[in-house]
């Protein structure tokens, strides 16, 4: 069953956000969905454009109060 | 997905220029490029086995940086080998000069290397200096 992580990378800066996801990519299974949460602007644009370069389907990107939420699903 | 070959070469022990080319270690790495990284001069001493000895501040872009959560330049460095494979390799010169030998030296880097060893694997590449 694929599962759903929320990786909390508030308050690092950039690259911390996308490090963090990476390191939980490693680990998880085809499928399964991570959803890091940035208070950093710079990632959010940041990791969508990391997703599109190694091949990963982003989900989605939103802002709510500062804090971006990037979800992207593991597709290899 | 296009990858290419990055080297890097660091000399200096200011804290803006080590965390600039640990954020391109890591980020290079982690999005398929071949990242090899050759570490002399005043940035050896950073990756003595254990040292957790803060760089200092070149300008005040370094001291904004000082008590921010950014990542940590030694962390990044780590981080570029354990998730994309990058190669860091400490100057057999700068060894020398040190009078230390590969077992003073973090677990994490690659063997010694000479420059000229360096450079001809880093033919065909860029080459960036910090």
């Amino acid at each position: 069953m694929p599962e759903k992580k929320v990786i909390d990378a508030r308050g690092s800066f950039c690259p911390g956000p996308l490090m963090e996801l990476i390191g939980w990519i490693k680990l998880a299974g085809i499928g399964d969905e991570l959803e890091v949460l940035s208070t950093d602007k710079g990632s959010a644009a940041d990791i969508p454009e990391w997703i599109r370069k190694v091949g990963h389907e982003l989900i989605g990107v939103t802002e709510e109060a500062g804090v971006w939420h990037v979800t992207v699903k593991k597709t290899k | 997905m296009a990858s290419s070959k990055i080297s890097i070469i660091v000399v200096t022990g200011s804290h803006e220029r080590l965390q600039m080319a640990a954020m391109l270690a890591s980020v290079g790495a982690v999005s398929g490029n071949d990242v090899s990284v050759f570490l002399s001069m005043n940035s050896l001493q950073y990756f003595l086995k254990g040292s957790d000895q803060p760089a200092p501040a070149e300008g005040s872009f370094g001291k904004l940086m000082d008590g921010k959560n950014v990542p940590p330049f030694r962390m990044l460095f780590e981080q570029a080998v354990d998730l994309g494979g990058a190669k860091l390799f400490p100057c057999s010169m700068a060894m020398d000069v040190m009078n230390i030998d590969a077992d003073a030296l973090q677990p994490w880097l690659g063997e010694p290397l000479g420059l000229t060893r360096f450079l001809a694997d880093a033919q065909d590449g860029q080459v960036y200096t910090f």
